[in-house]
């Protein structure tokens, strides 16, 4: 019978990459309720050291797939020999990051497991000896109980939003073969283009500030710059400001754009359209700096200034970085 | 070249979203029905590499009768010919049941690329692309910015957290499209009246012959968590004001 829940960790230049250490100790708060052990499947090239930092957050057994042919990550390659091991080891839940990689692998998987997935999760807990994952859809307008009656019962975790708590476990390295045959392979990664910038990604960031149409040019954006400096986060921007060509398509957050969960978030003239809306809502904490008192971004904000950013702005970032010192 | 675009109709990003009140779904009676806006780039690409290297675009779309309208809008766009599976057996399709009716349909028609946007907005899944491709065992390529078709391959840009991918895939393979990967047009009024005369094959589900039971279902649909009202910061002087949110953040929400 089905027992236990698996994840499937993420790395990347041979590091856990946080989404990992959140899905470990989500598993591991489901698995306790019923008294079952953690897995996790790990791949990629020379990694087999990660799989005590894994333990650290609660993964009992580490199945360690450690070959040349997975590394850089391709879905075919990855989507196989996922499969394989979940086929061998029979669990009753397996999670997946529902970042740009789990949600690629996820599906697939999925479907070669014939089972259910439910994506970009919010909560995941067990009701009736069950995996019910809760998450938003219509772009967060409401939200869906899934049930999945099929095993494993899947579910992707949107990043950022289930904590990585520790509860140290073995973490045991078991090997698996990594091995796919090369003719079955048809995508190739052909170049890497690293963002040099340092910046974390949105999706990953604690702290966003982002900027809309309000910033009134690219230059505006430097203010949000400075103060997204002060409190180590990363500048996101609408959709209007992305189409006005002041910011990248990367840093848009909306229905269109990237979903963000960061503990803190700051809209500085952006209007809060139902579509930017439906990228920040999960949000921790929402600030708004709006000069219009009527902007629907209000009914979102934690706390909200009804000013001129070009004024409010620089103030915050001289008393953050006063508060921070 | 052979390509297909798979569509779905959703409601407008506008739309209000009510649940109803047994939890089983939303109402539907108000909505305004769209191309989903992912997908408008899928067909968008598919019209552009028709252009470029010859061929046909056909349109594949899974939904009930009122998703002809969207059908049409493919079709005006500039899409030659169009399947529409319809049939009530579909209702509560997850995407692993969509997959592979698609891919059921697919597999009658000579394919080269297929092209689906990277997830509909109404269940917000994003897992059609993957199922289908599965089915009809083919690579994928999702969350697409850039495509180039080179002959026997395409490469495409797959933007990823820090970084892009460079990624080369033999045909057939499946694309999944998200913004930024082109400019989708609008269908202009002779296309409008062109699209009218255009072939669509309704088919159903016994003709696909394919399971319609979902592996993941959606047991009750809930109205979105009740945000607690937030504190507005009053004041005339700016500077206060930020001093304030600065404090609150810091000392209230420890966000800082
Ligand atoms: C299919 C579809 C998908 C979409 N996807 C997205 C998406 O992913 N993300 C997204 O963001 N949008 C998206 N949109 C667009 C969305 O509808 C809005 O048009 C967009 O979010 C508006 O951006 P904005 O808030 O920056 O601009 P506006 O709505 O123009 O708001 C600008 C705000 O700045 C304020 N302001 C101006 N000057 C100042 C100042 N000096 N100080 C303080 N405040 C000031 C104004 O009061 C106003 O509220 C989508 C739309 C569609 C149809």
């Amino acid at each position: 019978m089905a027992k236990g829940v698996m994840i499937v960790a993420e790395q990347r230049d041979g590091a856990l990459r946080k989404i990992s250490l959140e899905l470990a100790a989500t598993a591991r708060k489901l698995a306790d309720q019923s008294g079952d052990e953690v897995s996790a499947i790990l791949l990629g090239s020379g990694i087999e050291g990660l799989a005590a930092q894994l333990g650290k957050y609660g993964v009992d057994k580490v199945f360690v797939g450690d070959s040349p042919a997975m590394e850089p990550y391709i879905t075919e390659a990855h989507a196989a020999i996922v499969a394989k091991v979940v086929k061998d080891n029979d669990p009753a839940i397996l999670l997946m990051g529902a970042s740009v990689q789990g949600k690629d692998l996820s599906s697939r998987v999925a479907a070669k497991l014939a089972t259910g997935l439910a994506t970009d999760c919010t909560d995941v807990k067990i009701a009736d000896g069950k995996l019910l994952a809760i998450r938003p859809m219509y772009a967060g307008k409401c939200f869906g109980e899934i049930v999945t009656n099929s095993n494993p019962a899947m579910a992707s975790l949107r990043p950022n939003v289930f904590p990585a708590v520790e509860n140290a476990k073995a973490g045991a390295v078991v090997k698996v073969d990594a091995a796919v045959d090369a003719a079955s392979i048809k995508s190739k990664v052909l170049e890497v283009q690293k963002d040099t910038s340092g910046k974390v990604d949105l999706t990953e960031a604690n702290v966003i500030v982002s900027g809309g149409r309000g910033m009134k040019g690219p230059e505006g954006f430097s203010i949000l710059e400075e103060l997204a400096g002060v409190l180590k986060g990363t500048v996101g921007a609408s959709r209007a400001a992305v189409d006005a060509g002041w910011k990248l398509q990367k840093d848009q957050v909306g229905q269109t754009g990237k979903v963000v969960s960061p503990n803190l978030y700051i809209a500085c003239g952006i209007s809060g359209a139902i579509q930017h809306l439906a990228g920040m809502s999960s949000s921790k904490c929402i600030v708004a700096i709006n000069k219009d008192a009527e902007a629907p971004i209000f009914t979102r904000a934690d706390y909200g200034v009804v000013d001129d950013l070009f004024k409010v702005v620089p103030e915050l970032t001289a008393v953050c970085k006063k508060m921070l010192a | 070249m052979n390509i297909i675009a798979c569509v779905k109709q959703v409601p407008d990003t506008e739309a209000q979203i009510k649940v109803k009140a047994d939890g089983s779904g939303i109402e539907e009676g108000q909505i305004k029905w769209v191309m989903n806006p992912y997908d408008e780039y899928g067909v968008e690409e598919a019209l552009r590499l028709k252009e470029k290297n010859g061929g046909d675009v056909t349109i594949v779309s899974l939904g009930p009768a009122r998703a002809m309208e969207t059908i049409r809008t493919a079709l005006a766009m500039g899409a030659d010919k169009a399947v529409h599976i319809c049939d009530p057996a579909f209702d509560n399709a997850d995407a692993f049941v969509v997959g592979n009716a698609l891919a059921a349909v697919i597999k009658t028609l000579p394919h080269d690329i297929i092209l689906c946007g990277q997830r509909a907005i109404d269940d917000d899944a994003g897992q059609v692309g993957a199922m289908l491709a599965e089915a009809l065992n083919l690579p994928q390529l999702t969350l697409v910015t850039k495509l180039d078709f080179a002959g026997s391959s395409v490469k495409v840009i797959r933007p990823i957290e820090g970084a892009q991918l460079l990624i080369e895939t033999s045909l057939p393979c499946v694309v999944t499209a998200q913004k930024g990967l082109n400019e989708p047009r609008y269908a202009s009024l002779p296309g409008i009246m062109k699209a009218k005369k255009k072939p669509v094959d309704v088919k159903n589900a016994a003709a696909l012959g394919i399971a319609t039971e979902a592996k993941a279902k959606v047991a009750k649909t809930i109205p979105p968590p009740a945000r607690a009202a937030g504190k507005i910061i009053c004041g005339e002087d700016p500077v206060q004001k930020a001093a304030e949110l600065g404090r609150l953040l810091r000392e209230e929400a420890k966000a800082i």
